[in-house]
């Protein structure tokens, strides 16, 4: 499908490609890291701090200084997947941590007395447990990474971002209008579908506090 | 690498007035600073507002999670095909990101004051004017400012991007840099503007702990820390974004 002179379909595959294979990746590490963080008072007091001064740093900053921490070239999309999967670690240590601290102590005492060992405790009772405060907190990385990904077009590794920089060269505006638009969109459709992931993970979470969904 | 970062860093003509890092940088704060107070001159006031009548909630819900997806550099170009060039329309395009944090903690710092707090006040006869501004504000204060950490590091991360649309600010190295092929340009700008970020943000939490009441400001037990005194919106960490 072509529109405003650039094929639309392939832009808006690469946008989401860039946009979510950071948060997944960003989850698996984030999962051990926060883990590590919420059992030793040690590690909570160096990988909070830390990822909220990761946070601070300006995702244009990140996306230029990517080839010189991983030796890749300027045009490269990894710059930009690396970039936000720092981004997305940042914010999902956070959200591990929260969530396993939502577990009540006496479930994880009932769950000892039942047998579980330490890693069973964990996948079995733990983060199911957590799945409530874990899913907001990958809707938050999810939708934001989307309109990260787009200032990428700066140094040419944007996606539908590009339709912003071509549209500005051109003074085009309904270019730049389709792609916020489009952006939003695709980032509203994909943090519904987590809304829905969550529910379907955690189905008492919605029940027990009803207001509290989309907050 | 680093010995041509050096190099570009100890250059004279870069610390010179005309164009150089101590120019930038003050029309970096300028922008930032510019934004953030036109943002918090809507927001606040509608904070308090929401947070004290407890109507249009959703307001506050809404803004803070449909503005994060919106894509800022579409947004800034957007203005300046539509307004022209020159600082209002970043100004315009900056305050949008400013405006959900500053919203979301004004009003959870006014909804969550102690409901029993706000009743004694109305008791011994304070009209609501008084327990807005004598009662809920002081008491919301942290998390207000807490916002304003979130807003303030939103903003000088994204203003960066006034330098696409032909502005000022530390994203001119970067985008000269671009345009140039000139690698340490890029990467000095960006060091630039991390070192901004992390020195506002430690500056703003000295701030934000300043304005926490003694009790609240102890912690004993670093686990508390992780349950931040905030409702169901989401404030200070909820709503963040690197630009």
């Amino acid at each position: 499908m072509r529109l405003f002179g650039a094929d639309i379909l392939p832009l808006a595959v690469e946008h989401i490609v860039l946009a979510l294979v950071p948060v997944i990746v960003g989850l698996v590490i984030s999962l051990p890291l926060g883990w590590w963080a919420w059992s030793s008072r040690g590690a909570r007091r160096i990988l909070l701090p830390l990822t909220g001064v990761l946070y601070t740093i300006p995702s244009l900053a990140l996306f230029v200084v990517m080839p010189l921490v991983l030796g890749t070239r300027i045009l490269d999309p990894v710059n930009v997947v690396v970039a936000l999967t720092i981004y997305a670690v940042a914010l999902l240590v956070r959200s591990v941590v929260d969530g396993l601290d939502e577990v009540p102590t006496e479930v994880m005492t009932a769950g000892v007395a039942m047998g579980y060992r330490p890693l069973g405790l964990l996948f079995g009772v733990q983060l199911p447990l957590a799945v409530p405060v874990l899913v907001a907190g990958v809707r938050v990385a999810a939708v934001s990474s989307f309109s990260l990904v787009a200032v990428g077009a700066i140094i040419g590794q944007g996606a539908l971002g590009a339709l912003f920089t071509q549209g500005f060269e051109r003074f085009y505006t309904a270019q730049i209008v389709f792609g916020l638009f489009s952006i939003l969109v695709l980032a509203l459709v994909v943090d519904a579908l987590l809304l829905l992931l969550g529910r379907a993970l955690a189905p008492w979470a919605a029940a027990r506090t009803p207001q509290k969904q989309g907050a | 690498m680093f010995s041509s970062l050096i190099a570009w860093f100890t250059a004279p003509a870069q610390w010179s007035a005309t164009a150089g890092i101590p120019t930038r940088l003050l029309q970096h704060l300028g922008y930032t600073a510019l934004s953030v107070l036109v943002g918090a001159l809507i927001a606040v006031p509608v904070g308090l507002y929401i947070g004290h009548t407890n109507r249009g909630r959703f307001l506050v819900v809404g803004l803070a999670n449909g503005l994060r997806a919106l894509p800022e550099l579409g947004v800034l170009v957007l203005f300046v095909l539509l307004l022209g060039l020159g600082l209002t329309p970043v100004v315009l395009a900056l305050m949008l990101l400013a405006i959900p944090p500053l919203l979301a903690g004004t009003y959870a710092g006014i909804s969550g004051v102690d409901p029993a707090a706000v009743d004694a006040a109305r008791g011994i006869g304070m009209t609501e004017r008084q327990i807005l501004f004598e009662v809920e504000l002081p008491n919301a204060l942290p998390l207000m400012v807490a916002g304003l950490r979130t807003a303030t590091l939103q903003v000088v991360a994204t203003a960066t991007i006034a330098a696409f649309v032909s502005l000022g600010g530390l994203g001119r190295y970067i985008v000269d840099g671009q345009a140039q092929r000139d690698f340490t340009q890029m990467a000095g700008g960006a060091i630039l503007v991390a070192l901004l970020a992390i020195v506002l943000e430690v500056a703003l939490q000295g701030v934000q702990r300043a304005v926490t009441p003694g009790t609240r400001r102890t912690r004993p037990d670093a686990r508390s820390d992780a349950r931040p005194a905030t409702p169901a919106v989401g404030t200070s960490d909820a709503v963040t974004a690197g630009g």
